[in-house]
């Protein structure tokens, strides 16, 4: 059976990781190539990379360091950020990436998803949805950051995906981001019974629980984290052998 | 020299860079002459096997890629289209393995693409040679080679299947060695001590 999959999410800004503390087998902290080898060596299933670079200057360098990336690293990994166009994919391709993840440009231009899936396929493109459930009981996928709502449901954004050629669903609930609350788990398992593709679990995580609960009950195919590993409260490996402990099953 | 066979199917990238990590040396070439003076051959491939089919075959490949002695080695797509035939674009295939390539058939809990770290069984043969028993690989596919007599490792989505393949000296693994870590690294270390 296919095992869960634990992903440590990777902020990098002009080039550099941030948000990370100090490893003890690291040089330096906010190298992207030497954080990920540290994850990879502690058993994380894959990576994302997410370019928050404010200027141009900046996504250019994080070009260059996927570069650096895709030769430092042997599991896969994602890349996202500022990912607008064709050609944004095929630079990012080219530089050795093995998945994107696109949201705003996507909800901008839903056909940004079938030309990259039809060029590239289906494999190599994450759909990342950004969504709050509004007062009227209805989850809405936003943009920027969860910063602009936009007229696009939750459930009918991931089908509409899907049928363009998403390979995978990375779903982030802005009601529960960086609440450290856990993730909304009915919905999790709502959307699982509404597709087909793997569904990846994003924002909320506060414990080990928390994890166990949207990869069970919320049925999600993989579970991405930041704080949680950055700020060394719990190695990916130390996660991963509490899930074993829980009988979920993880490589 | 190993060659990696360049029939324009997806990246290249990654294979190269995983045989850089290894520190082998190697070109990436479609070239009938150097294919065939190469002492590994490597066939990787990403997307559908009806258009790596018809891109081989544009390049005359088949019957290069057939008659090689050296040991060889399919990768994922690149695997596929050494079997028989493959369900998808129901194309003939080169047919070095003995298997058929399905679609694997989406159920509920049954999510296709088979994206993910799966566990290898029944491995057998030097390709495997140190890899410990219950060890996880990368897969990235919809379609997958049924078992067959050539089936030199297994693996279960829904249906077991052909998770690696050989016949006489040529392999295939429907897994990509390339990102499948340290067991990953070690598989492909065996294929270029074979």
């Amino acid at each position: 059976m296919v095992a869960k999959r634990i992903i440590p999410c990777l902020d990098v800004r002009e080039g550099r990781t941030v948000k990370g503390v100090h490893f003890v087998d690291l040089r330096d902290v906010g190298d992207a190539v030497e954080l990920g080898q540290h994850y990879a060596r502690s058993g994380a299933d894959e990576l994302v990379y997410l370019d928050i670079s404010a200027t141009q200057e900046g996504r250019n360098t994080f070009t260059r360091l996927v570069e650096r990336i895709a030769d430092g690293i042997n599991i896969p990994f994602t890349v996202g950020g500022g990912i607008s166009s064709l050609d944004d994919a095929a630079r990012l391709l080219d530089a050795g990436a093995d998945k994107i993840s696109i949201n705003s440009a996507a909800i901008a231009d839903p056909t940004l998803i079938d030309r990259i899936a039809s060029r590239y396929g289906s494999q190599f493109l994450v759909l990342a949805i950004d969504a709050r459930c509004g007062e009227d009981d209805v989850w809405r996928a936003t943009t920027h950051g969860g910063r602009r709502p936009s007229d696009k449901e939750l459930f009918s954004w991931a089908r509409e995906g899907q049928e363009r050629g998403a390979g995978e669903i990375l779903f982030t609930s802005m009601n529960h981001d960086g609440t450290r609350n856990g993730y909304p788990c009915e919905t999790f398992a709502a959307l699982a019974d509404a597709l087909s593709i793997p569904i990846i679990a994003s924002g909320g995580a506060g414990s080990v629980q928390d994890i166990a609960d949207v990869l069970t009950r919320g049925r999600a195919d993989a579970a991405l984290a930041a704080s949680i590993f950055h700020f060394g409260e719990i190695s990916v490996a130390d996660l991963k052998n509490q899930l074993r402990q829980l009988n979920i099953n993880v490589r | 020299m190993i060659a990696i066979i360049d029939y324009k199917m997806g990246n290249l990238r990654s294979v190269e860079n995983a045989l850089h990590r290894l520190g082998a040396e190697f070109c990436v070439t479609a070239d009938h002459d150097v294919i065939r003076r190469a002492d590994r051959v490597l066939l990787p491939g990403v997307g559908n096997a009806a258009e790596a089919m018809e891109n081989l075959n544009a390049a005359g490949l088949p019957p290069v890629i057939r008659r090689l002695r050296c040991p060889v080695l399919g990768i994922c797509v690149g695997m596929q289209v050494m079997c028989r035939d493959s369900e998808e674009g129901n194309v003939p295939c080169i047919g070095l393995f003995d298997a058929h390539v399905r679609r694997f058939v989406p159920q509920p809990e049954l999510k296709v693409p088979h994206m993910g770290w799966n566990v290898l069984g029944n491995t057998e043969g030097k390709l495997f040679a140190g890899v410990p028993r219950g060890s996880y690989v990368y897969f990235v596919h919809s379609y997958y080679p049924t078992l067959c007599p050539d089936t030199i490792a297994t693996t279960t989505h829904g249906v077991m299947f052909s998770a690696a393949l050989k016949y006489e000296n040529f392999y295939g693994t429907q897994f990509h060695p390339e990102k499948s870590g340290d067991v990953g690294e070690m598989i492909l270390k065996n294929f270029l001590n074979l």
